[in-house]
């Protein structure tokens, strides 16, 4: 029982970072129908920014202060939002009009170009670093649980996104236009919305979550180094195909049931090895019984 | 207030138009007929910047508009409702009324238009809270015309406002169109199969067959028009 709430915290945790990735994938695929597979290379790259700007930050504000972490946080989502903006208009507009699958080997293109950039020495180097403690850590005791501060700011972070994200794709105009364009970009451009706007707004805000997830994901993971990306970045993908693409509650479903998919697996012997054969198979699972994921409506395909 | 000089369109190695020209007086009920693949909606299309002409020319109150793109002919006082209708059927009736108002910000004045089009059509404001995509045919065209009057167009285009719609539902559609040119004295170019109720309420027509406009005249010589009442209205 105690390993099993014990594994749900871990999982939430895990889950929260993969929802928060995966709301990028679905968000693009929503206006722009392919998966951007840069997606999980913004993560990585936002974990750099972070790396790099937070020696800066510490100079004006304390260690491991809120502020501080605030501010890195906040650069980090600003330059994350400015490359993901970057990419789709160097790589994917001149695109626009062409097949999607142009698009789509262009997008794994983008990907194996920022990797392997990264990974020349001038630029990161290969070597895993370790990142940095941005918040003092604290372990509590819960009954005979133990909570780990950084799982609290995890879930705590995450579910000021996912309110501050559902009000802007709700509540604001903007947001209405993404819907609007996500549906029909030409009669969306007949309302007067310039599409290339929201497109561009679209990838800076999936992007700029990717990169709060990238400084969320490097506070539990081992170090940083340029493919940390691949890994959750593929779950997360997984997870907005089985939430349902182009769903953002979806995604967010998608997100936190893989993420304590795998913290399961991963905590029973012989069977952590099969984590990603275990949510692959999920995913297949979904494809064959519900093809339009947990929460997307079943539709026609249109042609 | 609209003029199109000799407007030739293809996509890809199919042409659609060839050359076509054709005006637009201000205040006018203007219509366009003319069967299926005819090219109608390619006209409206290029006008309204989603599609590229070839060559040719469209002014629209002494400016080139040939090539602007379609955000910013909406914000010159042009407003398309398209074919198919094209209403957002994942947002609510409220929120595609807003993205009419997309380019205004003045909230007095978007309130007015709403409050403006929901007088011509009492049956959006009942329905406010609905998602588009449920309602019905008639109800959704009616949402459309009332999604491009948000903007505050001078000049309406309409493509083909009857189609797929009750009969019963179409009389007060076009009875709604004629108000609009009438009491809100907004130019409309109305693109229709219907030749019968396109001609009835406009004051000039022009006839398109295969991407040539092969006959223009007022809208009642049109009607007496041997040719035009054989193949357009029904002998
Ligand atoms: N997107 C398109 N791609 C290729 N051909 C098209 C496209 N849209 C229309 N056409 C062709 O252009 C011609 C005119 O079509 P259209 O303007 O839709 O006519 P109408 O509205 O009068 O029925 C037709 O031959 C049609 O097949
Ligand atoms: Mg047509």
């Amino acid at each position: 029982m105690e390993w099993f709430f014990q594994q749900l915290i871990n999982g939430l945790a895990l889950g929260a970072i993969y929802a928060l990735i995966a709301l990028g994938y679905t968000m693009v695929y929503g206006v722009l129908r392919f998966i951007n597979f840069a997606h999980s290379d913004v993560l990585m790259l936002g974990a750099f920014a972070a790396y790099f700007v937070t020696p800066a930050i510490w100079k004006i504000f304390p260690a491991q202060s809120i502020t501080g972490a605030l501010l890195i946080t906040l650069v980090t989502a600003l330059l994350c939002a400015g490359m993901g903006i970057l990419i789709e208009l160097l790589a994917y507009r001149p695109l626009r009009k062409r097949p999607k699958l142009t698009v789509l080997i262009t997008a794994i293109g983008v990907s194996l170009f920022i990797e392997f950039t990264c990974q020349h020495k001038a630029v990161f180097g290969s070597k895993t670093r370790p990142f940095p403690q941005l918040l003092p850590m604290h372990d509590f005791h819960i009954g005979n649980l133990l909570v780990n501060s950084n799982d609290i700011v995890v879930l705590g972070v995450t579910v000021v996104l996912l309110v501050a994200l559902w009000f802007i794709v709700q509540k604001t105009k903007i947001g209405t236009a993404m819907r609007a364009v996500s549906f029909n970009m030409q009669a969306a451009s007949l309302m007067g919305i310039n599409v290339n706007r929201i497109v561009s707004f679209t990838f800076g805000l999936g992007s700029a979550l990717a990169g709060i997830a990238g400084i969320l994901y490097s506070m539990k993971a081992p170090g940083i180094e340029p493919l940390m990306g691949i890994q959750p970045g593929l779950r997360a993908f997984i997870a907005a195909v089985l939430g349902g693409i182009g769903n953002l509650p979806g995604a967010a479903l998608g997100g936190i049931v893989i993420g304590i998919v795998e913290t399961y697996a991963g905590g029973i012997a012989g069977v952590s090895n099969y984590r990603d054969g275990i949510a692959f198979a999920m995913l297949i699972g979904i494809l064959i019984f519900r093809p339009a994921g947990l929460l997307g409506k079943t539709t026609i395909e249109k042609v | 207030m609209l003029e199109i000089k000799n407007l030739s369109v293809s996509y890809g190695a199919i042409s659609a138009l060839h050359g076509i020209s054709l005006e637009v007086k201000k205040g006018d009920i203007v219509t366009l007929i003319g069967g299926n693949g005819a090219g109608k909606t390619t006209t409206l299309r290029t006008i309204s910047g989603l599609v590229r002409p070839r060559s040719g020319e469209i002014i629209y109150e002494g400016q080139n508009i040939t090539r602007t793109p379609p955000h910013k002919i909406v914000a010159a006082g042009l407003a398309h409702v398209p074919e198919g209708r094209m209403v957002f059927a994942n947002l609510t009736v409220a929120e595609n009324l807003a993205m009419g108002a997309y380019l205004r910000t003045d909230k007095e004045e978007i309130a007015r238009e709403l409050d403006y089009v929901y007088s011509i059509f009492p049956r959006l404001k009942e329905r406010i809270k609905q998602q588009a995509g449920t309602m019905s045919g008639g109800e959704q065209q009616m949402l459309a015309i009332g999604r491009a009057l948000m903007s505050k167009p001078k000049f309406l285009m309409l493509d083909e406002p009857s189609l797929g719609i009750a009969p019963l539902l179409v009389k007060t559609i076009f009875e709604k169109i004629v108000e609009i040119n009438r009491k809100h004295g907004i130019t409309i170019l109305l693109v229709e199969q219907n030749a019968n109720l396109a001609l009835e309420i406009s004051k000039y027509g022009y006839v398109l067959e295969t991407g040539k406009i092969i006959l223009q005249n007022d809208s009642k010589s049109l009607r007496q028009d041997p040719k035009v009442k054989s193949a357009y209205l029904g002998g």
